[in-house]
């Protein structure tokens, strides 16, 4: 657990800006859809270009993790399912208006009826895990 | 508290404090971002039923729950202490929009009017929460990634299939949002 405390205390600034910056607003999203509001894409252009530098800085300066080991940064393999899981989700981030981090967000903002969309997105990935062999990959 | 902390934050703010997230995590212990992996995490430790992609060392993932427990106890302080569920300004287009299906409560982020426990015995509010809450789930962890591990981490990392996945999350959304929800909504 005293491990761990630091990914929670990461997590808890996260859940800070979601709140703060409106990420978890279901009407940001369908702005953001509709081509109604720079919010959106400016949050996460500008998450994508900070992320970028600081991955370069880390390679650049060949900086090590806390216990002194080499950054890892796994690979992300492609397959039909990026395809197809990616646009089945965008439908449902449509609908919902919440991606995974949300959900876990409103839930803490006290939205109760937010634990039915949790629920129903882990059937959807238990669903996933039983039929996984059967699926175009 | 200053005002400026009260008020929502503007994009420029909020883009790259969550960038930061990207090295934070890497350097704290060479995790990678990316939160719809705890769908699968949740799962292995709830219900696994023997299904193979249940069968792992979910504790070594535990790390990324503590992540998912911290962004709940944060979405709890915004809202106790730093007037985290402010008024939400909309696109008045949108207003206009939405006000035809019966939607004009902006007191909150999400719709109060369909986020609640009476909607979910209406068609409409069905489709949306459980509907919609299956297919983030179903659809993230077949794409193998969601806006966090793909749109963030991904991009960040230059990794070409987190872009095509990127392409597909707006693609299904500008589908869902502009020619599907409008029909739905008025169920």
């Amino acid at each position: 657990m005293k491990k761990n405390i630091r990914f929670f205390i990461v997590g808890s600034l996260f859940g800070i800006v979601f709140l703060k910056a409106q990420i978890i607003s279901w009407f940001r999203i369908q702005e953001m859809f509709r081509f109604q509001s720079f919010h959106m894409y400016g949050v996460i252009g500008s998450a994508v270009i900070t992320g970028l530098l600081s991955v370069l800085l880390i390679r650049k300066f060949n900086i090590k993790t806390m216990a002194g080991e080499e950054v890892v940064i796994p690979r992300k393999p492609f397959n039909k399912g990026t395809v197809i899981g990616g646009l089945l989700f965008g439908l449902g981030w449509g609908l919902t208006g919440s991606c995974p981090g949300p959900i876990f967000a409103q839930l803490g903002m006290g939205v109760p009826v937010a634990i039915v969309v949790l629920l129903s997105a882990m059937t959807g990935t238990w669903v996933y895990g039983l039929l996984r062999d059967r699926l175009p990959h | 508290m200053p005002s400026t902390v009260q008020e929502p934050w503007p994009w420029y703010i909020a883009g790259p404090l969550i960038g930061l997230t990207v090295p934070a995590l890497l350097l704290l212990g060479n995790k990678a971002f990316g939160i719809s992996s705890n769908l699968r995490h949740l799962c292995a430790v709830c219900f696994p039923a023997k299904i193979p992609y249940f069968q792992y060392d979910y504790k070594s993932e535990s790390w990324n729950l503590w992540f998912a427990a911290g962004i709940m106890a944060g979405a709890f302080l915004a809202m106790q202490f730093l007037h985290g569920d402010g008024h939400v300004a909309v696109a008045p287009a949108l207003q206009q929009e939405l006000s035809g299906y019966g939607i004009n409560d902006y007191s909150s982020q999400v719709p109060v009017q369909l986020y609640n426990w009476p909607a979910l015995l209406t068609l409409r509010g069905w489709l949306l929460l459980v509907g919609g809450g299956f297919l983030v789930g179903f659809g993230t962890r077949y794409a193998n990634g969601c806006t966090s591990g793909h749109s963030i981490f991904g991009l960040s990392t230059l990794q070409w299939p987190s872009l095509v996945a990127t392409v597909c999350f707006m693609l299904g959304g500008f589908l869902m949002a502009n020619y599907i929800l409008p029909v739905l909504l008025r169920l």
